[in-house]
């Protein structure tokens, strides 16, 4: 499975590793609705710091589709309760 | 709640499956998607450019807001030598929120760096991704029929569609950095056209309107303890006991060197406001 951070780039992670991210995704998750901002530093760094150990990174000429996409490791709370507006680079 | 990462994915492959349905020919589709990823590749670089300029404007504003704190407090101090508190007080007062602007500068300045570097370093992955892209397409042109093609193009030019969403992204936060600073530079500049830098000695004597705004924005306990300071340094050297000397604050003295051992002068009741 591919996952990408944002701003840092793509790792390919076995398929046995999903339910590490689900669990430590779910956990990050759980403290933005909760909408109290402690805990969520660490809990998303901790989500990130799995993907980057258990993960490789893919190389800037492999053309893939991520499976999941997290946000940019500098990602703030306030900025994860709110929803990105959708207006990227993509052309339309 | 879709944000932390639902939402991204979903508006990532809206986008590039948009990209794919333009055209009906694969071998049109990819010379399509080449061509608008180069385009955007420009536009990148036009945001970082942007970045650039902003940060370029608040490094010139920072420049002059240390100008003026120098010269302000240059100005305190020769007020507190003159024995005129009153203009002590303004110039620490107009020096105190040059000192606020100025931290918030640095914050900013510090900030909008980081947004540059990471703006850069997805310049640089994107135009890798589109490289690549371009050797593929190349590749899938010559050897793939239209169905696989389909398939094909469809694989990279996600690869590629990604690359540009995330440094979309990068770039929105950064613009959206840019566009707060722009807000506290505009604010700056609107305290420097008011006068509140300028040099006190060339106003009236009577306290303006400005002067009211002033104390109202800085804090009046750093601006007391500032003056006490300054009377304390000067008071020691001037020894005319205007002011109560701090023991062990006693700055080197301009006019009359005091001997190492001297005593300090018992504070002076109501020397001190």
């Amino acid at each position: 499975m591919i996952v990408r951070i944002s701003s840092e780039g793509q790792y390919r992670l076995a398929d046995s590793d999903a339910a590490g991210v689900e669990e430590l995704r779910g956990k990050a998750l759980e403290i933005v609705d909760s909408g109290n901002e402690d805990g969520f530093a660490d809990a998303f760094a901790a989500l990130l710091d799995y993907v980057r150990t258990h993960g490789e990174l893919l190389g800037d000429d492999e053309l893939e589709g991520s499976d999941v996409i997290l946000p940019p490791a500098d990602f703030s709370f306030e900025e994860a309760g709110r929803e990105f507006t959708g207006e990227g680079l993509i052309p339309d | 709640m879709a944000g932390l990462t639902g939402r991204m994915s979903t508006v990532v492959k809206a986008k590039v499956s948009k990209l794919l349905d333009r055209a009906e020919d694969p071998a049109e589709t990819l010379d399509y998607s080449y061509q608008k990823q180069v385009e955007q590749l420009q536009n990148v670089k036009k945001g970082i450019a942007d970045v650039v300029t902003a940060k370029k404007r608040l490094q010139m504003q920072e420049t002059t807001l240390q100008q003026s704190v120098v010269k302000l407090d240059t100005q305190a101090r020769q007020a507190v030598s003159a024995g005129q508190e009153d203009l002590a007080r303004q110039a620490l007062e107009r020096k105190n929120v040059a000192q606020t602007e100025l931290q918030g500068l640095d914050t900013q300045v510090s900030e909008l760096e980081a947004q540059q570097q990471k703006l850069t370093d997805s310049e640089q992955k994107l135009r890798a991704k589109i490289e690549a892209f371009r050797t593929k397409k190349e590749v899938i042109k010559a050897q793939y029929s239209a169905a696989e093609a389909q398939v094909k193009i469809s694989e990279a030019a996600t690869g590629v569609g990604e690359q540009m969403a995330d440094v979309g992204l990068a770039m929105q936060r950064a613009v959206d950095k840019t566009e707060n600073m722009k807000a506290r530079a505009d604010a700056v500049s609107e305290l420097e056209a008011a006068g509140t830098f300028d040099d006190i000695t060339a106003l009236g004597s009577g306290e303006d309107d400005i002067d009211r705004q002033l104390k109202a924005l800085s804090s009046t306990s750093a601006v007391d303890d500032d003056l006490a300071k300054m009377k304390a340094e000067i008071g020691a050297g001037a020894g005319d006991g205007g002011a109560a000397p701090a023991a062990g604050e006693i700055a080197a003295a301009p006019s009359e060197p005091a001997p190492a051992e001297a005593a300090p002068t018992p504070p002076v009741e109501g020397g001190q406001s």
